[in-house]
């Protein structure tokens, strides 16, 4: 086909028009979510003390801190999802929850404490929170790199990483209603080696579906 | 050169509002463009520059199918070159070819008029044999006969409606089908 010949087909399939990314992104979280929240119930479920947990500030401060990772993600990967993009100026958004984090932990510290640094670095969720946050992510992920594929975005693996940030958010978030482990020294150490896993894996998948 | 860039941009916002022929104009208006892009970019990694054309029409067909997310108050000529760039570094990994694609490959809007030298290109002929045949007579109904899309929808007995979506549905996988190959 001449290359005349396709400037007038692309020309006459102008009237189509495709819905922003933003858009077929939220619809395929919106589909993803139900899924994640039954493997939540079916595995997890909310621990039995959250009524009294919910007084405890750290408790709270698990929330924020899995919501600014998944908002920040999300807001980073609409960025992205356009070609001419590049992450400068937006890194900074991916260090809000962090930041929020290093707060948490520096407020635990002034506070008196009956338990040790190390036992509370510990826990005694580690190994279900390694696998919880990665297998809740998994349909999470998969809908954010569908939604994401409508978009254009010029480093594949870039986008798929951040895709596994924001899937790991929202996975986290979830996690951490079922969690006892409250202190920030445990969400620093654990869910932070959960979401690595993660980002790697949509780094890996990325690379290869957001390819336009 | 800033004169041709926001040339384009007005043109892209008529287009996107839904004004084809200054979508025709444009994108007639970039071809020569990337066309030259193309060459610097093949010469550069030592590649016969004639193969120049299926790479522009690769980027022809990502420009049409990815313009959604073409910001309309920022300059197109940005977006686009970022477009043309991503895919001249497929075209060059598929030659199997270690990229070095420089940013100023795509980054002036001097066209390459000079269409004498180039080879016709084969990859989208080559991939439209294996469309579905619907899809497949549309298109070629409408690119290689010129036939409007009401003539088509007369032709194939269809609605005007269902050839827009067969014609579509056949740009999409086409370029599906190139990604792949």
């Amino acid at each position: 086909m001449e290359t005349e010949q396709l400037i007038r087909t692309l020309a006459a399939d102008n009237a189509h028009r495709a819905r922003p990314v933003g858009f077929v992104l939220a619809l395929a979280l919106v589909a993803a979510v139900p899924v994640s929240v039954s493997m939540f119930l079916a595995g997890l479920g909310v621990r039995s003390d959250v009524m009294t947990a919910m007084h405890n500030p750290f408790f709270n401060l698990k929330f924020v801190e899995t919501l600014a990772l998944a908002v920040s993600a999300i807001v980073v990967s609409l960025h992205l999802s356009r070609p001419e993009a590049s992450m400068k100026g937006w890194g900074w958004l991916l260090l809000l929850p962090l930041a929020i984090l290093a707060a948490g932990i520096a407020s635990e510290m002034m506070m008196p404490q009956e338990v040790p640094m190390m036992t509370r670095l510990i826990g005694s969720n580690s190994r279900v929170c390694l696998t919880a946050i990665p297998l809740m992510s998994l349909p999470l992920l998969a809908g954010a790199l569908i939604g994401l594929r409508h978009g254009a975005p010029s480093r594949p693996a870039v986008a798929g990483a951040i895709a596994g940030l924001l899937s790991a958010g929202l996975a986290a978030t979830l996690y951490a209603s079922h969690c006892t482990d409250d202190s920030p020294l445990f969400v620093v150490t654990w869910y932070t080696i959960a979401t690595a896993l993660v980002t790697a894996v949509g780094a890996l998948v990325g690379s290869k579906v957001l390819r336009f | 050169m800033r004169e041709t860039e926001d040339e384009w941009t007005s043109l892209m916002r008529l287009a996107i509002s839904g004004d084809s022929a200054a979508y025709h104009r444009l994108l007639r208006a970039v071809t020569p463009v990337l066309r030259a892009g193309a060459r610097r970019g093949l010469a550069r990694a030592g590649q016969p520059v004639d193969q120049s054309e299926d790479i522009v029409q690769d980027i022809l067909l990502a420009v049409h199918l990815k313009r959604h997310t073409w910001d309309t108050n920022a300059p197109f000529a940005p977006w686009l070159f970022a477009i043309a760039r991503n895919k001249l570094i497929d075209a060059l990994r598929r030659r199997g070819r270690r990229v070095f694609v420089n940013i100023d490959d795509f980054a002036e809007t001097i066209p390459d008029e000079s269409a004498t030298e180039t080879a016709s290109p084969s990859e989208i002929a080559a991939q439209l044999q294996t469309l579905p045949p619907r899809q497949r007579d549309v298109l070629q109904s409408i690119a290689v006969e010129s036939a409007s899309i009401r003539d088509t929808a007369a032709k194939f007995a269809m609605s005007e409606g269902a050839v827009r979506v067969a014609l579509h549905r056949a740009l999409a996988s086409l370029t599906a089908k190139l990604r792949e190959q």
